[in-house]
């Protein structure tokens, strides 16, 4: 077996021991949602306006929640010493990492998007690119997640840290995630935004869980 | 035969103080070495450096493959010992899942699969820890402090373990504060 399935495996399993993981990100996107029509007012025209951008800075903010603990755990019992001796390449265990957390977090978060963009009066014909905007989004929101998470390791408050580190960087996926799924964005069709979210995708895959493992030598070694 | 660690002329500053300088050391097969001194005398700084885990040295040195067992057991909590045990076993890639079984009865811990490892005591997870080490023939045990939260037959496992490692043609280097009563062991001390 690959370090990537290997890894992918343990960390399935890890994660669906500790359901608080994964629910609580869901529960903080679909309750600030529902904030927002008692905030800004229940106005359909308004409320559809925003919903994209919305959808996009919740679902931003809700990777960040639960990667901290995955990383730290690890951290905390010694493993990450053990993945960093043996992992061989480390690349494509971080990967698995990364795409474990995705599954679970970041998969549940576009499955629970319908009753967002319900709640926010996303007219219905905008949903299917919103989706699709997010199922290429936010795989890079989690391996980015990964980088702020790794890099934090070790230090006190890693939380708000990674948030500091890691929102910027979220710039280009929020920007043409946001883009995708509004009507008229772009010359009106979503294609060229969509290309965008693939070619970070791509660029994220490919070169981030250099990132991270580099992040993680260094949080081992000392 | 070619030994399994050769240093020479190692030099490890930390926090503007020498711990140790000019340190030669070679390891033949069947050697144990045991790395004593006082608490801060450079003992698990050293078995990092030769784990590779602390790059911040000046020397030559050449280390055979090893397995590192650190002050932290590196088992996850939330998962059962026999998965704990799968994936270091495939993580290193000498998958023996079929030796899980007999592995946890030679470290005391029969039967314990499917036990969630946030139930094991800490002497308990140092001994899922030790499977781990078994599951992953290597000629080289690098150990820090092994007999951590053990209890006397504990201890003696691991010296058995040890004595059995090197009768087998590998070697170990152990940092500990207790001396190995058992198995012929060489001492360094730092």
């Amino acid at each position: 077996m690959s370090p990537f399935a290997t890894q992918l495996r343990r960390d399935l399993r890890a994660l669906l021991r500790a359901p608080g993981d994964i629910v609580n990100p869901l529960a903080f996107f679909l309750l600030v949602i529902a904030l927002f029509p008692m905030g800004v007012g229940p106005d359909p025209a308004l409320l559809s306006g925003l919903a994209p951008g919305v959808v996009w800075i919740l679902a931003l903010l809700a990777t960040l929640l639960g990667v901290e603990a995955m990383y730290q755990q690890d951290h905390g019992d010694g493993s990450l010493e053990q993945l960093v001796l043996e992992a061989r390449p480390l690349y494509l265990a971080v990967l698995g990492k990364a795409l474990a957390h995705w599954l679970l977090t970041g998969l549940p978060l576009i499955a629970v998007a319908p009753l967002a963009a319900l709640m926010l009066s996303l007219p219905v014909a905008q949903l299917g690119d919103l989706l699709l905007a997010l199922m290429l989004g936010t795989p890079t929101l989690a391996l980015l997640a990964g980088i702020g998470a790794a890099l934090t390791l070790g230090a006190n408050r890693g939380g708000l840290l990674i948030a500091l580190l890691i929102l910027p960087l979220y710039v280009p996926v929020l920007i043409f995630g946001a883009a995708a799924s509004q009507s008229g964005g772009f010359g009106g069709s979503p294609a060229f935004p969509l290309l965008i979210l693939c070619a970070l995708l791509a660029a994220s895959v490919t070169l981030a869980p250099f990132a991270i493992a580099a992040a993680l030598r260094i949080a081992v070694e000392h | 035969m070619e030994p399994l660690v050769n240093a020479s002329g190692l030099r490890c500053e930390r926090d503007a103080r020498a711990l140790f300088s000019g340190l030669d050391l070679a390891l033949e097969p069947g050697e144990i070495l045991e790395l004593r001194g006082p608490n801060g005398a450079g003992k698990s700084t050293l078995l990092r450096i030769l784990a590779g885990l602390y790059p911040d040295y000046e020397g030559e040195l050449s280390v055979a493959p090893f397995t590192y067992l650190g002050h932290k057991p590196g088992i996850n909590p939330r998962l059962c010992v026999a998965d704990n045990l799968i994936y270091l076993a495939r993580l290193a890639g000498t998958a023996d899942i079929e030796q899980i079984a007999s592995t946890l009865e030679r470290v005391g811990l029969a039967g314990f699969e499917p036990l969630g490892c946030d139930a094991l005591s800490a002497g308990q997870l140092r001994r899922v820890a030790l499977a781990g080490l078994l599951l992953r023939p290597r000629p080289l045990w690098l150990l820090d402090e092994p007999f951590t939260a053990l209890d006397e037959a504990g201890i003696a496992l691991v010296e058995a373990l040890l004595g059995a490692h090197a009768r087998g043609g590998g070697a170990a280097i152990c940092a500990t504060h207790q001396s190995l009563s058992s198995v012929p062991a060489r001492t360094l001390t730092l």
